[in-house]
Order: structure tokens, then C-alpha cells, then sequence
């Protein structure tokens, strides 16, 4: 009994407070990324995945991104990372970075928000995932990031659940698993897309394997990244339930 | 790391008959089958196996033509028996006489995945309990198959493939610009560890020589990597028998050890950090020692929460004699990495085929192949781990983190190991006349250690199942690709 004592006060308190205006991603880490201009030619072809769309109407589709700064780096005027970490967006179309204003999610209508809010159950769904969203979301749960305090927590069986966690490319392997386990959570449910993989396909994006999430199950967030950090996670989870704006 | 570069006509080419004789004999004679693949060539598949002699650190290279079938090796030698399935299921070729011909990753969605004729034990008080693909907790997918009785289990068999993305014949139209990234991501808990062995691969074909400030940082990047996994391991084995101070505690600092790999590169994972010729980021020098405080502060408390394990009855208890893999299996099967070290098997690219800023590694070895001994040569891979890094930092080379990569040589073959923190990595690259890649085989350990749990489970208890995967912590998707 002592040794674990001792061994507790040798670790101190660890958990971050969240949110907090201190809370940045690594120094050398690509967050939000600020599209200086449309004329995004050299950044479009530095692109390895058809993120990067020049001219107007087009940006950064963060959905697309999975943040490996190629743009950047062949077009500094044009594309630069900062180090904000809040990445979420509520529908496909508003995960595309252009000159203009990001735009946050909505937390969800004001019901669900009542049952939610204080409470969200999720179950998490590998579905091609590579491990590294898995394990940055399971991190969340660990005393650092806590989210336990937020009444987020991951459970074991989907009749639990009040949503889906979802993570990987869906591969055509995974569909059948993902359809039932969806359809296994009780209403009212909502779905949360994790990573790039998730969003558009990630690395995996025009893999026949990976169809992706079929277009029939609606998607409440996304989260993009390449894993997401875990702070990016979290402000996503709790801007959802209307925990913060 | 590997051979030099071989020109294709220069492989072993023998007839099928010699290729079955000769390979039994060198994998029964201290050889270990590091790869073992089929590659198309005119009309037919030309079958390469990569022998590794652990004992003296040679690679060697043996290969047949085959068409419509080929004897099956299995029988004799069991660590053939996933990459002969493998073989059949890419290309069709059947290999003869195999006696668990089963599908590895069911592409083409013509089977569905898991189903299939699993091993069954018939009586009336047998059960049978299926687990997956979706499982309890925030992890991939996978099958498992238990016949049981009562709490006993007589059998397990494990059905994956439900992470199949496509990933080596895309790898194999390269290379190009998305053949790192692929790489990064086919195990991504493994991105320095693939990456390296990907990069190593057009390396060689290239020629390049990667300058020693480079191979430094690289191994930094892979043992941090080793570092965060096994902390969390660790503290998964701990929260898998209920022992809850480690648990907590390791969780806290697989992050920490994230976060340096991040301080590196940016990324938790190690992500954008290798590039073919080198790496992406430098260490300055106050980086240098912002990363060599973090390390000593963060290892002495992993020292802290892991010594706990030791010291506690209950842990010790659920740990001891529990999913026991007899040396003998493991051999014989062909496990690689941790889980070969804890019988006590001597096998690490490390220590077995030097590569980069390894030279004269000390590699810990020892433990009767239990849930303990897993656990603790991961503790000891720890510590190495952290001396090495600490070394790296006080004495980093001089010089350029990159050098340029050129053309590939045509017609060549390249095969790239690494040390992952699962067990040996293998990438073997083939060129085609046109420089370009022709064929590309990646080779994740998992890809040879899966069977190894299934042994594990024989005549344990259910219950322990968690406890036991947890102590071997494989890759479902670096077996999907």
C-alpha cells in the first residue's frame, strides 16, 4: 500500500486544465494552416493528395490533408501551419481552409445537448485505422487529457453508446462490422469522424479496399489530422456537446 | 540491415524439386525465413525466400519458378505456413499439401472476412465464444475463435484481414510521392520503424549513403518509438490485471514519450521525420537538451511506476506461468522480437544485422516465454533504449541530416530490416528494367508472431485472453496492410 503512495506523490498531479489559452500543438507541429491567397498553383502541386485547390472558392481541405506539409514547404508565401490546434469542423464542406474565416462546429440543437451534454458515451470503431488515431483517442482517457471530467467516455458495446467514434478508411472488409454496429446504437446517436482516413480516405483515398463511410450514415463531426492530436480531439468532442465555443 | 544490393540474375535460381530441398534443409540448419514471396515473371511467379542467418548475419536469397502450384513446406517447417497462404491467395498458386490453407486477408470481397472453416473440438460440454471484429475497447479490428471448455481453452484461432487497404500493390507502382506516407501508415504505432526499412530499401537501391547525423536521429526517432509502446504496454498489462497505479502512471508517460518524438518532428507519431537520404528535422543544441532533460526526467518515472510491477504479489501472480510459449514453438514457428527474446530466443536486427547508429547492441534475452517474461524484457528494452537515445545526445555527429537520393538501379533487389518495437521489420524492393519498382513485399512482425498467440492461449484460461494480448500487442493492420 505505502510504495503505491510514494509512488503517487513521486508522479505529482498531471492533468492539463482544458481549455486553456497556454494549450498549443508542439512547436514544430502543423495546426490550422493560414492560406494567404488563392493563387495556390505551386501549394496544389506539391500535394500529394489533391488537398490543395487554387482560385476561387478553393483552400486547404483540411478533410483531404493529412498534414505533411508538403505545400508549405514548395510555396511558404502561399501556405503556412500555425500551431492552433482547434480543427474541427461540423459538415465537409466547412473543413476547407480558404483566406476567410474557420469555421468552428456547432454544438448540437439544444434537445440533444440536454441528454449529451453532460454525458457523452461514444464507441470507438478501427475501421482500417492505422493505430496511431486509436491510440491518441484512448489517450484522451488517460490522466493528462482526462476527459472522464467532462463526462466523455468510451464504452464497451454500442447498445451503451450515445454515438460512434469513427477512425480508418472503411474498408470494404470493415463495412459490414461498421454498418451493424451502427445500426446497434440507439437513437439518438451521433457520428464523429476521426482522422483523415475517416474524413476522405486519408493516405488510403481511391483504395478500392476503402470505400469510406457510406454516404447514408451522417456524420455530426470531423476531426482532422493525421492522427489528430488529442487536444484537436477533445476541443472537437466538447465543442459537439456544447461544452465550449 | 541487409545484403548489398543483388542484381536479380545473380539470385538462386534452382528447380522447384532442388528449391524445396534446399530451403528445408537451411531453415531446419539455423536459417530463418525472413520473407517468402511470389513474383510474377513471364507467364509464371518466380518463388523468393529471404533466409536470415541470425547466427552470423547474412541475408541469403533462394528463389524457384512455379506455375498453377508448388510443394507446400509447411508441414516441416510451420514458420512458412501464413506466407504460403499469402502466396496463394495473391497469385493462385497452391501450395500443395498444406494443411491450414486458409485465407490471410480476404481481398476482393468474394469471401467475407472470417468466414471460413475454423478448427472445431467437438463434445458435449465444449463451447465455442467468438470475440470481434469489433472489439470491447478503443483498438483495430480482428476475429478471434475459442474452443472452450468451461474456463479451459483447448484452442484459438484468429481470423484477421479486416484492415486491408490495398497498401503493398500500391506501394509496389512506386516510387512516388504517397510511397513514405504509405509506409508511415501501413502500422501506424510503427511509423519510424517502416519508414526507416522503406527508406533503407531506396537507399540501397540508390546507392545513397545517409550521413551519420542522419542515422543518429533516426535511431533516436525508432527507440522513442520503442520507448512509448512498451511504457504502454507496460501499463496495459498492469491495468489488464486490475493493478491500477501502473496503469495510470504509464498511460501519463507513453504520452511524454510522444511528446519528444513530437518535439523532434512535430508529429506524436513520427510522422514527415524520415525521408528517403535522410530526415526532415535537426536538433539544435538547445533542442538537444530540452530532449535529453524531458528523457531522464520522464524515465525515472517510468523507473518509478514499473518497479511497482515487480514488487506487487497480485501483479506478479496473474503474470507468472500464464500464456506460456515454449522456445521450441517459438523457433519453430518463427517469432520475431520481444516475444522471441522472452524465451529466450537471441534475435535482433540490432544486434543480428547491424544498421545505421547501432554497433555492438547488447540485446536482453531471457525468461521461460510467459505474460512475466514479455513483461519484463520489455522493461529491459526500456532502459536500452534510454541509454542509447542519452548516447546519441551527448555525442551526435557533425555533418548534414540529408543527402540526395538518385535513380534506382534496374533489375535489382534490395532487402531492407529494422528492429521495430514488435520484432523485425522486412521490406524487400524489387526494380524492374525501368528503374522503377516491380514488385514490393513488406513484411510487418506481427505478420509472423500472430500464431504465436494463438499458442499462447492452449490450456490457459479465457479470462486471461486480454492479459495475454495485451503481453504480445500485435498489429492487426501491419498484417492486413
Amino acid at each position: 500500500m505505502f510504495k503505491e503512495i510514494i509512488a503517487r506523490l513521486k508522479q505529482g498531479y498531471r492533468t492539463m486544465e482544458f481549455p486553456s489559452p497556454d494549450l498549443k500543438l508542439p512547436a514544430r507541429g502543423l495546426g490550422l494552416p493560414w492560406v494567404k491567397t488563392l493563387e495556390l498553383e505551386k501549394a496544389a502541386a506539391a500535394c500529394p493528395y489533391g488537398a490543395v485547390t487554387a482560385g476561387p472558392g478553393g483552400g486547404l481541405d483540411l478533410g483531404r490533408c493529412i498534414f505533411c506539409g508538403a505545400c508549405a514547404k514548395a510555396a511558404p508565401d502561399a501556405v503556412e501551419f500555425t500551431s492552433n490546434y482547434k480543427l474541427c469542423a461540423g459538415s465537409r464542406g466547412d473543413l476547407v481552409a480558404g483566406t476567410g474565416h474557420y469555421k468552428r462546429p456547432e454544438p448540437v440543437a439544444a434537445d440533444l445537448r440536454r441528454i449529451l451534454g453532460r454525458s457523452l458515451r461514444l464507441r470507438q470503431v478501427s475501421a482500417g485505422g492505422c493505430a496511431a488515431c486509436e491510440a491518441d483517442c484512448n489517450v484522451l482517457g488517460t490522466l493528462a487529457f482526462d476527459m472522464g471530467r467532462f463526462g466523455v467516455q468510451f464504452v464497451a458495446s454500442p447498445r451503451h453508446a450515445d454515438g460512434l467514434l469513427v477512425t480508418g478508411p472503411v474498408t470494404k472488409n470493415m463495412a459490414l462490422a461498421l454498418r451493424k454496429t451502427y445500426d446497434a446504437v440507439p437513437g439518438p446517436k451521433v457520428v464523429i469522424a476521426c482522422g483523415a482516413c475517416a474524413i476522405a480516405g486519408g493516405p488510403y483515398a481511391g483504395h478500392e479496399e476503402c470505400p469510406g463511410i457510406p454516404a447514408d450514415i451522417p456524420v455530426d463531426l470531423y476531426i482532422p489530422g493525421c492522427p489528430p492530436h488529442p487536444l484537436t480531439i477533445l476541443d472537437g468532442i466538447l465543442r459537439l456537446i456544447g461544452r465550449i465555443d | 540491415m541487409s545484403i548489398p544490393l543483388v542484381p536479380l540474375e545473380s539470385i538462386l535460381l534452382l528447380p522447384i524439386e532442388e528449391f524445396a530441398k534446399n530451403v528445408t534443409f537451411k531453415l531446419r540448419s539455423g536459417g530463418r525465413a525472413a520473407a517468402f514471396f511470389a513474383v510474377p515473371e513471364e507467364g509464371a511467379f518466380r518463388l523468393v525466400i529471404v533466409i536470415a542467418w541470425d547466427a552470423e548475419g547474412r541475408l541469403e536469397l533462394v528463389s524457384a519458378m512455379a506455375a498453377g502450384s508448388f510443394p507446400s513446406l509447411t508441414a516441416e517447417l510451420p514458420q512458412l505456413h501464413l506466407f504460403e497462404r499469402e502466396i496463394y491467395e495473391l497469385t493462385g498458386l497452391k501450395p500443395e499439401g498444406h494443411p491450414w490453407l486458409k485465407p490471410v486477408r480476404f481481398p476482393g470481397g468474394a469471401v467475407k472476412p472470417g468466414v471460413m472453416d475454423y478448427f472445431r473440438v467437438h463434445g458435449s460440454e465444449v463451447h465455442e465464444v467468438a470475440v470481434g471484429p469489433v472489439h470491447a475497447g478503443v483498438i483495430e479490428p480482428g476475429h478471434f475463435r475459442f474452443q472452450c471448455h468451461g474456463e479451459k481453452v483447448f484452442h484459438l484461432e484468429i481470423a484477421l484481414g479486416y484492415q486491408h487497404r490495398g497498401v503493398e500493390r500500391r506501394l509496389a507502382a512506386g516510387p512516388d510521392a504517397r510511397g513514405i506516407h504509405y509506409a508511415e501508415t501501413l502500422a501506424g504505432d510503427t511509423t519510424a520503424g517502416h519508414a526507416w526499412a522503406y527508406c533503407g530499401a531506396l537507399e540501397m537501391l540508390s546507392g545513397t549513403e545517409v550521413p551519420p547525423r542522419a542515422q543518429a536521429l533516426r535511431g533516436i526517432m525508432l527507440e522513442l518509438e520503442r520507448l512509448a509502446n512498451h511504457t504502454g504496454d507496460l501499463g496495459a498489462l498492469s491495468g489488464d490485471v486490475a493493478y491500477l497505479p501502473t496503469a495510470s502512471f504509464c498511460g501519463r508517460l507513453r504520452g511524454e514519450f510522444l511528446n519528444m518524438t513530437a518535439l523532434l518532428c512535430g508529429n506524436r507519431f513520427g510522422r514527415n521525420m524520415f525521408k528517403p537520404g535522410g530526415v526532415n528535422f535537426d536538433l539544435s543544441g538547445t533542442l538537444r537538451k530540452e530532449l535529453k532533460l524531458r528523457l531522464d526526467d520522464v524515465f525515472r518515472d517510468v523507473e518509478t511506476a514499473v518497479s511497482l510491477l515487480w514488487k506487487t504479489n497480485s501483479v506478479v501472480d496473474r503474470f507468472d506461468a500464464t500464456g506460456l510459449v515454449l522456445a521450441d514453438a517459438a523457433r519453430g514457428l518463427g517469432l520475431v522480437g520481444p516475444v522471441a527474446r522472452a524465451c529466450g530466443i537471441p534475435l535482433d536486427t540490432r544486434r543480428n544485422f547491424p544498421y545505421g547508429p547501432y554497433h555492438d547492441f547488447t540485446l536482453s534475452a531471457s525468461g521461460r516465454g510467459d505474460v512475466y517474461a514479455r513483461a519484463y524484457v520489455r522493461w529491459a528494452e526500456i532502459q536500452k533504449s534510454a541509454q542509447l537515445i542519452g548516447g546519441w545526445l551527448d555525442a551526435l555527429p557533425a555533418g548534414p541530416v540529408e543527402a540526395p537520393c538518385g535513380p534506382l538501379k534496374p533489375g535489382s533487389a534490395a532487402v531492407s530490416l529494422v528492429e521495430g518495437w514488435r520484432g523485425q521489420i522486412c521490406h524487400a524492393a524489387l526494380t524492374g528494367s525501368d528503374g522503377r519498382f516491380r514488385y514490393y513485399k513488406v513484411v510487418d512482425p506481427s505478420f509472423h508472431n500472430w500464431m504465436g498467440l494463438a499458442m499462447a492461449l492452449r490450456n490457459g484460461e479465457i479470462s486471461d485472453f486480454p492479459l495475454c494480448n495485451k503481453s504480445f500487442n500485435l498489429s492487426y493492420c501491419g498484417h492486413d496492410l
